[in-house]
């Protein structure tokens, strides 16, 4: 990371809070390939955590909590120990998956049998979800709604429709595999 | 899987100011915590009868210095433990223990040698056990709000630092009651009643700060 990145890292960032969508987006890109490089170190080769995870869990955590970096402080290593934070996490999440694992694997046996997508499997696949994320899923994949009418639906704000989509569809393909 | 682009394009779209700034936050925190404290304290114990000659007492003032100066570096610490990538200095929390450690040293060599141990045990130890956490407790809980706003990268020791910083709130309180003035008092007591506060807020940290 020169100097050079990191001022102009620090000063799309300023744009971006004062509603600059577009430099928002070429930060969140830069941002993103130094998470990438933080995660991929930090994770090693053979890591079953998949470091793009961390990068989108990153993104998601700096934009809401984007009022505890200072604007007068350097924006990387705001972005690092976030990031490092997040390898943290997931390790943390993963330990705690090792129970969970069992009762899957009996799902998996069950499922064997019949591989359309019944609605008791939509039910299950919803089942895991927290009741906000469950409200949001059904609403936009299921009964097709846009992400404006269910924010205005749900009384959610529509950056809180998408974090929750993201984290809910995020949630359900790491329990049933890729959709 | 959302790939990251698409990710990057909705969150692009909602550029603009944050929800909240950190400082107008902690300044809003500040009150509460002091405003409860202040509260529990006037309801539980309220100040010692004879406050007014009190205050003539270098030992009964250098008290306040001594939580007061916790309280404050402590707080400064407490801010930055929400900041990710933010130095701590931590080394601002050996700034009241040094001030005791000098009242200590100054208190053993006023003091004959055959009193200091009454006088470290004092008549007020278990009511300053007892009320020293019961006033810190909604500061505490005011604190580890605040930091639930931040961004704390080490759950456990920011709400630990949230119960130092409830523990010199409530001891500044509760000095104004208590007629065990020493520092050899001070030094004990305090430490055992703040640390309670610390536990609890470390155990508050772990639970409610994962982010």
């Amino acid at each position: 990371m020169t100097l050079l990145h990191e001022d102009r890292m620090a000063g799309l960032l300023r744009a971006a809070l004062g509603g600059d969508a577009v430099a928002y987006e070429s930060f969140l890109r830069d941002a993103a390939a130094l998470v990438r490089s933080v995660a991929r170190n930090k994770l090693g080769p053979n890591s079953p955590i998949d470091a793009e995870d961390i990068v989108q869990e990153t993104l998601l955590a700096i934009h809401l909590k984007r009022h505890t970096w200072r604007t007068d402080a350097p924006v990387a290593p705001w972005i690092s120990t976030i990031a490092r934070h997040k390898v943290i996490d997931a390790f943390r999440k993963r330990g705690r998956r090792v129970e969970v694992d069992i009762a899957e694997f009996t799902e998996v046996l069950q499922a064997e049998e019949d591989e359309s997508a019944h609605p008791a499997d939509v039910a299950k696949a919803l089942a895991g979800l927290t009741e906000v994320q469950r409200n949001v899923v059904s609403a936009i994949s299921i009964d097709g709604h846009s992400i404006s009418e269910t924010s205005e639906r749900l009384g959610m704000k529509q950056t809180a429709v998408r974090v929750a989509l993201h984290r809910g569809l995020a949630a359900i393909s790491k329990r049933f595999g890729k959709p | 899987m959302m790939k990251t682009d698409a990710l990057i394009n909705s969150l692009a779209e909602d550029a603009g100011p944050a929800r909240y700034s950190m400082q107008g936050l902690w300044m809003l925190v500040c009150c509460g915590a002091v405003l409860t404290a202040a509260a529990v304290f006037l309801v539980a114990l309220g100040p010692r009868p004879d406050l007014g000659l009190a205050v003539q007492s270098l030992r009964f003032d250098a008290k306040f210095v001594f939580t007061g100066v916790l309280a404050v570096s402590g707080f400064a610490v407490l801010r930055r433990m929400a900041l990710p990538g933010a130095g701590k200095r931590g080394w601002l929390l050996l700034l009241a223990p040094l001030l005791v450690a000098i009242g200590v040293l100054l208190e053993l060599a006023v003091l004959p040698s055959d009193i200091w141990l009454t006088t470290a045990k004092g008549s007020n130890g278990w009511i300053c056990m007892t009320f020293i956490p019961l006033i810190g407790i909604a500061p505490l809980l005011a604190f580890i709000g605040g930091l639930r706003h931040g961004a704390p990268t080490r759950p456990t020791l920011a709400g630990a630092v949230a119960g130092l910083v409830a523990g010199g709130v409530a001891a500044t309180f509760y000095a104004a009651h208590c007629t065990d003035d020493s520092p050899l008092f001070v030094a004990f007591w305090y430490p055992l009643a703040i640390g309670l506060l610390v536990i609890a807020g470390g155990a508050l940290g772990r639970l409610l700060l994962r982010w």
